[in-house]
C-alpha cells in the first residue's frame, strides 16, 4: 500500500495543479459576478445567475461537451484564442483547469454572493459619508467583511475541482501527464485488468490529499476568525 | 459652510416629512419627540434617502434638486454623519477607521489633521485597537473623529448621546463641547432631549409629524 511510484506522485501533483489554477484564476471573475448578483439592479440579473448555475444543473458530460466545441481547436473561442495568442486549451492541463474551474464556479459563487448579501448595508451607507466611491466601498469594506465566504467559496471549488470527472475526460480527455488527473487515473485502471492494486493505491492517495485540505481549510478559517 | 437651504418633502407609510429649512452656521438642534422623521432628514441631507422631491443647496452648490433630475451621490456631498449606531468598520483599527475618510475623499491634506483629532477626542491610547474592544462611549468618539477626518463641510450628528448610560454621556459631553467651539465646524445635531443642546444651539428647529413646528 505503501509504494508509490514517481508516477502517482506526479498525478497527485498534477491533480492540485489543475485544481489550484483553476480555483485561483475564477476567483476574479466569481466574486465579479457575486457583486453583480447581490448588489446589482440591472436587466438580465435573472439570466446571469441561471447561466451562472447551468454547470451545476447540466450533467458534467454536457458541460464538456460545451466547453468542447468553444474552446477546443476549432471551437469559436478556442480557435481565436490560438490564432490570436498561440494558446490553447484543448488537450492540455489548462484545459483540464478550466473544467474544473468552470464546474466550481457556481458553488463559488453561491458562496461569496451570501456573504457580500450578508455584509451590513449601513457599513456601506457609512462609507459613502466618508467620501468613498461605490468601488472603493467595495474593495475597502463589503469584500474584506466577506472575506470568510470568499475563503470557503474557494474551498468548495477546490474542492469540486479535485473531484471533477465528466466535464474534464469530454473536454480535454485522459492523457496521463497532462489531462490525467487522480479521479480519471483510477477510473483508467478500475478499467483495465489487473489494475485494481494500483487503483488502490491511487485511492489511499486520493483520500490523503481530500482530508489534507479539508484541515488546511479549516485552520485557514479558524485564523480568520481569530483575527476580528 | 455658510448656508443650507432645504425643501425635502417624503412620504413613507406612516409618515408624511415635508419640511424647509434655512440654516446658517453654527450649531442648529433638531429637536423632536421619536418618530418625528429627524433621522430621515439627515438621510436625505446626507444622500442616503432619495425622497419623493428634494431641494437641497449648501453655500449655493446645489446637492438636490429632483424636479430636475439632480442628486449629487452621498459619497459626493462632503457631509459628515455621525450615525446613532457608531457604525465602526469592525475590520479595522481605530486608526484606520480614523483614516478612512482621508484614504477615500482624495482630500488628504486639507482641513484639520489626524494628531489634531486624536488630541481633541483623547484616542491615542485607542488607536491600535479594533472596534469590538472598544466601549460605547469610545466607539462614539472614534466615530466623531472619523466623520471630521473627512473634511466635511457640515456635520451630522444623530442622537450622538443616545444609547449612552449617563456616566458615559458625561464622558463625551466635553467633547462635544471642545469641538463646537473650537473647530467652527456647522453642525445640525439631532436630539429628542432639549438638556443636551440647551445652551449650545445657536437655532433650534423643532420637528414634530415630520414638519417643523
Amino acid at each position: 500500500m505503501t509504494d508509490w511510484t514517481a508516477s502517482d506522485l506526479e498525478i497527485v501533483r498534477l491533480s492540485l495543479k489543475v485544481a489550484t489554477v483553476g480555483t485561483v484564476a475564477s476567483l476574479p471573475f466569481a466574486i465579479a459576478a457575486a457583486v453583480l448578483l447581490a448588489r446589482g439592479r440591472f436587466w438580465g440579473r435573472g439570466l446571469l445567475n441561471a447561466l451562472v448555475h447551468l454547470p451545476l444543473v447540466l450533467p458534467p458530460v454536457v458541460t464538456g461537451y460545451l466547453l468542447l466545441r468553444l474552446f477546443g481547436r476549432r471551437g469559436v473561442v478556442g480557435a481565436l484564442l490560438e490564432s490570436a495568442l498561440g494558446f490553447t486549451f484543448a488537450f492540455r492541463w489548462t484545459g483540464a483547469a478550466l473544467a474544473a474551474a468552470v464546474m466550481g464556479f457556481p458553488l463559488m459563487v453561491r458562496a461569496i454572493r451570501l456573504a457580500i448579501e450578508g455584509v451590513d448595508r449601513r457599513l456601506e451607507e457609512t462609507a459613502a459619508t466618508l467620501g468613498a466611491n461605490p468601488w472603493w466601498t467595495m474593495i475597502a469594506v463589503t469584500l474584506p467583511l466577506a472575506l470568510p465566504g470568499v475563503l470557503s467559496g474557494m474551498v468548495v471549488a477546490f474542492a469540486k475541482a479535485l473531484g471533477e470527472f465528466g466535464a474534464t475526460i469530454t473536454f480535454v480527455s485522459n492523457i496521463p501527464g497532462e489531462t490525467q488527473t487522480l479521479a480519471l487515473a483510477i477510473y483508467s485502471l478500475t478499467q483495465a485488468p489487473g489494475g485494481d492494486a494500483h487503483a488502490w493505491r491511487l485511492v489511499w492517495l486520493s483520500l490523503g490529499v481530500s482530508v489534507a485540505a479539508l484541515l488546511v481549510s479549516e485552520a485557514l478559517a479558524r485564523r480568520i476568525e481569530r483575527r476580528r | 459652510m455658510t448656508s443650507l437651504t432645504a425643501e425635502i418633502r417624503h412620504e413613507f407609510e406612516r409618515l408624511t416629512i415635508d419640511i424647509r429649512l434655512d440654516l446658517g452656521g453654527g450649531l442648529t438642534a433638531l429637536l423632536g419627540p421619536s418618530g418625528a422623521g429627524k433621522t430621515s432628514v439627515l438621510n436625505v441631507l446626507a444622500g442616503l434617502l432619495r425622497p419623493d422631491s428634494a431641494r437641497i443647496a449648501i453655500d449655493g452648490t446645489t446637492l438636490a434638486d429632483t424636479a430636475r433630475g439632480v442628486w449629487v451621490p452621498a459619497h459626493e456631498r462632503r457631509i459628515g454623519y455621525v450615525f446613532q449606531e457608531s457604525r465602526l468598520f469592525p475590520h479595522l483599527t481605530v486608526r484606520q477607521n480614523l483614516a478612512f475618510g482621508r484614504w477615500f475623499a482624495g482630500r488628504r491634506d486639507a482641513g484639520i489633521g489626524m494628531d489634531e483629532v486624536v488630541d481633541l477626542l483623547g484616542l491615542r491610547a485607542l488607536l491600535t485597537r479594533h472596534p469590538a474592544r472598544l466601549s460605547g462611549g469610545e466607539q462614539r468618539r472614534v466615530a466623531l473623529g472619523r466623520a471630521l477626518l473627512s473634511h466635511p463641510r457640515l456635520l451630522l450628528l444623530d442622537e450622538p448621546l443616545g444609547s449612552l448610560d449617563v456616566a458615559r454621556r458625561q464622558e463625551i459631553l466635553p467633547y462635544l463641547d471642545r469641538l463646537i467651539a473650537e473647530l467652527r465646524l456647522p453642525m445640525i445635531y439631532v436630539t429628542h432631549d432639549w438638556a443636551e443642546i440647551q445652551g449650545r444651539a445657536q437655532t433650534v428647529v423643532l420637528m414634530d409629524h415630520g414638519r417643523a413646528s
